[in-house]
């Protein structure tokens, strides 16, 4: 459980929030809303329509692909963006490792979101360049 | 004190304790009852009703009821219309809020709401404990297993399950720098008596919108402030945001007509000199110079938490600011098996969310189908009760399938008040063909969790997608793997059409076909 107080101080130090003023990150605090997923429990599930963003505030969580563990999420890390950003269902599953405490923004506002703030829309295209960038390097 | 006597439940031991007797309480009660489930229901209060003995201050819910709809009361398709009256089988208990409005409106009084809950707790002949306050919970572990011991003002009671249906009914407020200075929402007073004042109201939920709605005569001036944005239900398609009823000071606002409606993260609440009583300093979201506000009251419409006690230091683990307990999708505590939740908290359990579209297990007419589902839960995974009323049916023939599901997707009123939560299972069985398996919550049927994993399957849910369309969507499962087949939206909602049965009838021969060959 958390206060919206205490979401501000926990997001505060996240890169994907680093440009936000104190009002701005109690705005996300109260547009985003907290989620928790007990261990096992799927967060996005690969092919369903309908899917939402992360932002993991607690726990760690796998990313599966067809069965295939794929990747670990921890505290801070993001997800969710790519199938809201192409309108399509999630090409994965995420599932929580442990119990997984997340702020969740429903597809449908994330562009109004980025658009009114533009600082973490820098931040999200950084953190998507150094996955491509890690992605090409892995195939190279 | 024969009252004391004639109360029912004295403290001992029970298969299933149930708290709380609002209308989460009575209708987990009336299910439980239906199955043979011996259970206690203690109340704290004097009468049922829970929050609708109260409020909402201004009088008339948010929730309505139709008195004239497509069907007749009679026709349990009549409950899609119907969002207030508890569930009952027999006849004359159905829809009993039509009977007692008055037809002024189709939001029902409070006083309207009360009547409707009494009226059901007395002709179901529902038994409670009233004036029995919980107050301390221990769980013990002994050579039969876990039990539960419920302390009250009246002594301890032991059950293996209990069921919390205590509502959202705590008091919240922000810890925001002169917050003893605001009032809360449900210290509320008479309207008149906000006459020629300036009030500022924190929030932008319904309730801030409900007193800015009741003020609108009376008060000076209205601000309406926090940080994020009104949201209205009429946009989110949902019911998440402001409905309709309470938009009015919206319009006021973008008028110019002495509504504020300001985005800003409140600094604190000082009081003020001779121009003021009270002085409120609130910085915009958007960036700028701080404003402050002067005015004469402030009223926080900052919500409510669940009064979960001591339980969270029992490891029951809470959500957010609201402390929703952290549910499966049967409603029991994510970290604390045995303890259930119903009524309004059972909102605590999500679902799979689709589209960010939430389920109505928040308000009456979603929470009353959990009950039905949680109460057949129990029954069948606590050793309580009646196990043969599971609901596995006898075959459907497969000229009748697409017939069965056309008609639940017609008139099933839990599948259109609980979209994308609840959903309708048809196993297909290689030797008995396709059989009903009642109702259960999505999640666990494309989660795979116990027996709503097993087998290939089908499950029948009505989705929305936040741009307000509602159509069906049917989820199957072959071979263990879960796969989503969404319907075309139809404008009129009907979805008996030749397309819909065609899709369906493909849908069902490609289970069939797979359940053949294992």
């Amino acid at each position: 459980m958390a206060s919206r107080d205490e979401i501000v101080d926990e997001i505060a130090g996240f890169a994907l929030f680093a440009d936000l003023t104190t009002p701005q990150l109690e705005r996300v605090a109260h547009v985003f809303e907290e989620r928790w997923y007990a261990e096992g429990e799927r967060v996005l599930r690969q092919g369903f329509s309908g899917s939402a963003f992360h932002v993991i505030l607690d726990g760690d969580a796998k990313v599966v692909i067809d069965g295939n563990d794929r990747a670990t999420l921890g505290r801070g890390d993001f997800f969710g963006e790519v199938s809201i950003l192409l309108g399509e269902p999630p090409v994965a599953d995420v599932v929580a490792l442990r119990p997984l405490r997340c702020l969740v923004l429903d597809g449908g506002e994330i562009q109004p979101f980025l658009t009114d703030n533009p600082a973490v829309m820098y931040r999200m295209l950084q953190a998507q360049a150094r996955r491509l960038r890690n992605a090409n390097r892995w195939r190279s | 004190m024969a009252e004391l006597t004639d109360r029912p439940f004295p403290p001992g031991s029970y298969p299933v304790v149930v708290v709380g007797s609002g209308p989460g309480g009575l209708q987990i009660s009336y299910c439980l009852s239906r199955l043979g489930i011996g259970h206690a229901v203690l109340s704290a209060d004097d009468a049922p009703g829970g929050m609708f003995r109260r409020w909402p201050f201004f009088q008339r819910l948010l929730s309505w009821t139709k008195p004239f709809a497509p069907v007749a009361r009679t026709d349990p398709a009549y409950e899609r219309y119907d969002w207030n009256s508890l569930l009952a089988e027999e006849p004359e208990n159905q829809a009993l809020m039509a009977a007692i409005m008055d037809g002024t409106s189709y939001f029902p009084s409070r006083p309207e709401m009360e009547r409707n809950l009494e009226t059901f707790a007395e002709r179901t002949g529902m038994k409670v404990r009233y004036g029995c306050r919980w107050t301390a919970t221990r769980r013990e572990e002994g050579a039969d297993g876990v039990t539960f011991v419920v302390e009250t003002s009246d002594g301890e009671y032991r059950a293996g399950s209990v069921i919390f249906a205590v509502g959202l009914a705590e008091p919240f407020k922000p810890q925001t720098p002169g917050i003893e200075l605001a009032a809360h929402y449900a210290e509320t007073r008479a309207a008149e008596s906000y006459a020629d004042k300036r009030i500022f109201i924190i929030g932008k939920q319904n309730s801030g919108f409900e007193l800015a709605s009741g003020l609108l005569q009376w008060a000076r001036r209205i601000y309406i402030v926090s940080p994020s944005p009104a949201k209205l239900s009429v946009n989110t398609r949902s019911l998440v945001g402001i409905r309709a009823r309470y938009v009015q000071p919206f319009e006021d606002h973008v008028l110019g007509g002495g509504v504020a409606i300001v985005d800003a993260a409140i600094q604190g609440i000082e009081r003020g000199g001779d121009r003021a009583p009270l002085v409120v300093r609130a910085r915009p979201t958007a960036g700028g110079d701080e404003m402050t506000f002067e005015v004469d009251e402030v009223i926080a419409a900052t919500g409510f938490v669940t009064p979960l006690l001591d339980l969270p230091a029992l490891g029951v683990a809470t959500v957010g600011q609201t402390r929703l307990p952290a549910q499966t999708p049967y409603w029991e505590s994510a970290s604390v098996p045995g303890i259930f939740f119903a009524g309004t908290i059972s909102q605590g359990a999500a679902g799979l969310k689709k589209h960010g579209q939430p389920a109505n297990s928040g308000a009456v007419h979603g929470a009353r189908y959990n009950a039905r589902v949680l109460a057949r839960h129990i029954a069948k995974t606590r050793g309580v009760g009646n196990t043969s009323t599971e609901p596995t049916g006898p075959a459907i023939p497969p000229d009748r399938l697409v017939d069965f599901l056309t008609a639940e997707l017609e008139s099933s009123p839990d599948l259109w008040h609980q979209r994308a939560y609840l959903a309708r299972v048809i196993g297909f069985d290689p030797d008995v063909g396709a059989v009903d398996r009642g109702v259960v919550p999505l999640a666990a049927f494309v989660d795979g969790t116990g027996d709503d994993g097993r087998g290939d399957a089908l499950s029948l849910t009505i989705e929305a997608d936040g741009t307000g369309s509602i159509y069906p969507v049917v989820y199957t499962r072959r071979g263990g793997s879960v796969e989503e087949h969404v319907f075309e939206p139809d404008p009129l909602l009907r979805y008996d059409t030749s397309a819909v049965r065609t899709k369906l009838e493909e849908i069902a021969a490609g289970l069939r076909l797979s359940a053949s060959a294992g």
